[in-house]
């Protein structure tokens, strides 16, 4: 923002307040009302307004205060912001930016701790970032920005408080490439959100019973960088996919999938997936705790992708 | 259409604006008012402290809301429906649910989910304004059966903006459902004041579009409250359809235990209001009628204090809930990949 004039940013409380998760504080001291505009609490405008902003040259990054949110915002996601180049034959881009976080670990209840980021991989005309690092959030949100499509940018809540040394210049990073936060030799986990964290605490326990895991963040699910996964899988001949979104009708089905298809002849075990259960996310703390998937539940399945400890 | 928009007030100031009366209401009326509104206060201020105390989680406080709720629910009878957002949390308490019921809600307990066909309280509604299409769906439904029952749906100056609050509005008008639209204009939304939420000079004025008579009141005055409740009862049960309510009243505490209003409120505004809270006034205006002797305060008090302490009691000795129940609702009849869930989930337990 402190570079282009055509950045900027609208949502529910995110002026003074700087947002419900204090992402946008400060901003409105510098950028001003205008540029860091708080916004009523109408999800549907502040998207549809964000494609009206777009549709004439602005990059407007607009805020959903929870995921669980985009549900009001729906039409405008997925029968405006995604067809609007399609239909206008390539000539009219919607270069907008919806962020929004989730996710439970807080207890919030049913309706504020989903992961939706896979109700949108599924829609043409999206692309969608999931980014899990303070690092991947600035590179990838400043090509979310600069990129001529709508893009979905997820983040979860209980990884702000992640710290990191930053350089002062931005490095962006390019949209559909995936991230290899860890080599490996046996277990290739491809793993999103939070569960990148729990894929490399279970690395690192894997690592003690002599399983050497390789753990790569696709960071941006839509387009998928197919590539860097079936790579390693063909490196590692076994694949862990792990979300913590609902593990049924899954993005870790679709990572499946692909796996399967182009690596076959490389496998040596059938696709894990690491997800949440069916059940909606409760609120009581404990019972949330065994909905969710952890580290545990990450070892769990490359250990039984490498036949030990097998049920 | 008709819209009210000077503040209708019953309670004075003591001093130069004169109490008035409602039609209709004997002394015990207004005691038994007190005693809910004083039920409803400590209920807020007791929460806010076994939140600090870490017995129950996050908790939406509602200081200075309660005439709004105790006005409107005396309008109402038993078989009319009330639809609260988080801010009327307690409100079944109004309908005899057990304190300790909110409280388990609160806690995460599946000892808080009520039934809501046991007090006509639909569940507590988050998600912003998304219930006003439901309230106005059950009146029709009532209209439909030829039944007398109204709807309630509360909901805050905020969710005036939201999509579902304007199509429930309007259907509500095309359909002439038994409705009252109450409106908790507390001025404050999270931390966006009202002129950022409308550019309207009232939120009245929206139901003018819809084809819905409009009456604003005063939101800490519990007889105002009451008597423009009770006509847009009598109007929802004379087939008439819905009426807006807006009761202008201020936030004088945080939004939530986890916000701080510090950066966005003018804290010398909030000291103000917490003079002319709902409570205190009624209070006063009971006084000035001779009906509010010192011991009857203090009974009033201690009753409402005594029935929180055995309700905090009561949702603390709830048994630990049955894990299992974790797949037990969200199906009438639960899918096979149920079994396999539920497995794995005694696998763990015995493990643990
Ligand atoms: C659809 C939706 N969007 C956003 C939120 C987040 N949120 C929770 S409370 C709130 C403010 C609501 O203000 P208002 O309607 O005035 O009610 P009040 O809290 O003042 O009673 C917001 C934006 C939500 N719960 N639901
Ligand atoms: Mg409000």
């Amino acid at each position: 923002m402190r570079r282009d004039d055509d950045v900027f940013i609208m949502g529910e409380d995110i002026a003074e307040m700087g947002g419900s998760m204090a992402v946008t504080q400060g901003m409105l001291a510098e950028f001003g009302p205008e540029r860091v505009r708080n916004t009523p609490i109408s999800e549907m405008a502040i998207v549809g307004a964000g494609i009206g902003a777009a549709m004439q040259g602005m990059r407007p990054v607009v805020e959903i205060m929870y995921e669980d949110f985009t549900t009001l915002a729906m039409e405008q996601i997925v029968n405006q912001a995604a067809k609007h180049r399609y239909m206008s034959g390539g000539q009219l881009k919607v270069p907008l930016t919806i962020r929004t976080q989730g996710g439970a670990g807080w207890s919030p209840g049913a309706q504020h701790a989903q992961q939706v980021e896979a109700w949108f991989v599924h829609v043409p005309g999206l692309k969608v970032v999931f980014a899990s690092t303070p690092s991947d959030v600035r590179g990838l949100l400043w090509s979310s920005i600069y990129d001529d499509n709508t893009v979905l940018f997820f983040e979860h809540r209980v990884l702000y408080g992640l710290k990191e040394e930053m350089p002062d210049e931005i490095e962006p990073i390019p949209l559909g490439k995936a991230r290899i936060h860890r080599e490996g030799e046996d277990v290739t986990v491809v793993a999103t959100g939070r569960l990148v964290h729990e894929a490399l605490k279970a690395a690192a326990a894997a690592e003690q019973e002599g399983v050497s895991v390789e753990v790569v963040d696709p960071r941006t699910l839509q387009p998928l960088d197919e590539e860097t996964i079936v790579a390693s899988v063909k490196k590692t001949s076994r694949c862990v996919v792990a979300h913590e979104a609902v593990t049924r009708m899954g993005f870790g089905a679709e990572v499946a999938a692909v796996v399967q298809h182009q690596a076959f002849d490389w496998l040596d075990a059938p696709v894990e997936r690491v997800g949440s259960k069916f059940a909606p996310i409760p609120f009581a703390p404990v019972m949330e705790q065994f909905v969710v998937p952890h580290d545990s539940d990450v070892l769990d399945a490359i250990r039984r992708t490498v036949g030990r400890n097998g049920r | 259409m008709r819209v009210e928009r000077d503040l209708r007030r019953v309670i004075g100031d003591g001093e130069s604006l004169p109490d008035g009366e409602v039609e209709g209401l004997d002394d015990a009326d207004l005691l038994e008012l007190y005693r809910q509104l004083v039920l409803l206060r400590t209920y807020d201020e007791r929460s806010l402290v076994y939140h600090r105390q870490g017995r129950i989680g996050t908790y939406a406080i509602f200081w200075n809301h309660e005439a709004m709720q105790v006005g409107a629910v005396y309008a109402l009878s038993d078989d009319d429906w009330i639809f609260p957002s988080y801010r009327e949390s307690a409100i079944g308490l109004l309908r005899g649910m057990p304190a300790a019921t909110v409280l388990s809600w609160w806690r995460g307990h599946p000892a808080g989910w009520w039934n809501p066909a046991d007090y006509n309280v639909a569940s507590i509604c988050v998600p912003i304004g998304t219930h006003v299409p439901h309230a106005a769906g059950l009146a029709w439904g009532k209209k439909l059966r030829g039944e007398s029952a109204c709807a309630v749906a509360f909901f805050g100056d905020g969710a005036t903006s939201e999509g579902s609050f304007h199509e429930g509005a309007n259907f509500a008008g095309v359909l002439k459902a038994p409705l009252v639209l109450f409106c908790n204009n507390n001025q404050w939304a999270i931390s966006t004041p009202l002129e950022l939420q409308t550019a309207a000079e009232t939120l009245a004025d929206k139901a003018v579009g819809y084809g819905i008579p409009a009456a604003r009141v005063d939101g800490a005055d519990v007889l105002a409250v009451y008597e423009a409740t009770r006509e847009a009862v009598a109007r929802a049960r004379a087939g008439e359809g819905p009426t807006f309510i807006e009761a202008v009243t201020y936030r004088a505490a945080p939004h939530a235990t986890a916000d701080d209003p510090s950066v966005y409120i003018d804290p010398a505004r909030v000291e103000e209001e917490r003079r002319r809270e709902c409570v205190g006034r009624f209070e006063g205006y009971l006084r000035r009628r001779g009906l509010l002797p010192d011991e009857l305060r203090e009974q009033v008090t201690g009753e409402a204090a005594q029935l929180m302490r055995e309700a905090i009691a009561a949702a603390e000795a709830e048994p630990d809930p049955d894990p299992e129940l974790v797949f037990a609702h969200a199906y009438a009849a639960p899918p096979a990949s149920f079994d396999h869930d539920l497995a794995e989930l005694r696998r763990v337990l015995a493990d643990g």
